[in-house]
């Protein structure tokens, strides 16, 4: 279980890691730990899956590239063949089950826009099921941080 | 239209770092080892990416099932087109909605074209909240689903 440091180093550190000589050192002053305790702490916790990475989180459509959403209707004899099809590409980041009769939703990350089609055509070649890509046509909002 | 460019000092710090940094007291010193870039390059690069927004931040991602938000809902909404952009500006700035979107129906198998993220503990206080999201749309919504997850199937950050 968290305790109420470990809330406060997720907390604080979902945006809070400074570029400078000392990183840890900056945030563990503000948390009145020492640097030593909060490394042992986000290890602790990116060990035992409280967090999922720790690091820089890259826009990639900023660098020219682009995400999109595909979602698929996979019946569920097909669905555990289609999955690690799925998750084998590289270029596919993110890959969750939902409870409907489109119930494989995935995104993936392109550094160049132009790739897209290929790899949309060749994920419904190797799992024989059609892939619908829904892209953003407007974003509204992306929240990037959890209250722990 | 991407409005940034990285030259190849960015691209191998991207590639460096794309998986995590190092839990270390001077993680930036060691992309700089592994790059054979010298420090205050990386620093320096790694401050300007963040000001173009090419590094939307740098921290910890947590594992929202792990702290609690049990009933992860995407709700999605058969908003009328004109109305969408207005609405979808509504729906984005309600506190329990962590990503809103406008995205292509395929009709007739899917007419949906709002997606809001709605994140709560358990599946009633999820309900709860799309229930206002409902009212807020009003007679603009022609309908709405909402998918639960039910598996993680792979969750990783960039890779270029």
């Amino acid at each position: 279980m968290m305790n109420k440091l470990d809330r406060a180093i997720i907390n604080h550190l979902q945006g809070g890691m400074p570029v400078c000589e000392h990183p840890f050192a900056v945030v563990a002053m503000q948390l009145n730990i020492t640097e030593d305790m909060l490394i042992e702490r986000v290890q602790a916790l990116l060990e035992d899956g409280t967090l999922s990475r720790f690091g820089p989180l890259y826009d990639v459509e900023k660098i020219g590239g682009i995400y999109s959403l595909i979602a698929m209707k996979v019946p569920v004899e097909g669905v555990n063949k289609v999955i690690p099809v799925i998750n084998s590409y590289p270029e596919v980041a993110h890959n969750y089950e939902r409870d409907h009769e489109f119930n494989l939703w995935f995104v993936v990350a392109l550094d160049t826009e132009d790739r897209l089609p290929s790899l949309l055509v060749d994920i419904e070649e190797r799992t024989g099921y059609r892939v619908y890509n829904m892209p953003k046509l407007d974003e509204y909002y992306v929240g990037l941080k959890f209250h722990a | 239209m991407p409005d940034t460019k990285i030259d190849n000092i960015d691209r191998k710090i991207i590639l460096a770092t794309q998986a995590g940094l190092p839990l270390t007291q001077n993680p930036y010193h060691d992309i700089a080892d592994q790059t054979g870039l010298d420090p205050g390059i990386v620093m320096q690069r790694m401050k300007m990416m963040l000001e173009r927004g090419v590094i939307r931040r740098i921290g910890v991602v947590p594992n929202h099932y792990r702290l609690g938000y049990r009933a992860n809902g995407m709700s999605v909404w058969d908003v009328q087109d004109d109305k969408i952009n207005e609405l979808g500006k509504k729906i984005g700035a309600l506190e329990y909605v962590s990503h809103c979107y406008h995205r292509p129906r395929y009709l007739p198998e899917w007419p949906y074209n709002l997606f809001a993220m709605v994140h709560g503990r358990d599946r009633e206080s999820t309900e709860h909240h799309v229930k206002q999201i409902a009212g807020i749309l009003g007679d603009a919504a022609h309908g709405y689903d909402i998918l639960y997850s039910t598996r993680i199937l792979k969750k990783t950050g960039l890779r270029i």
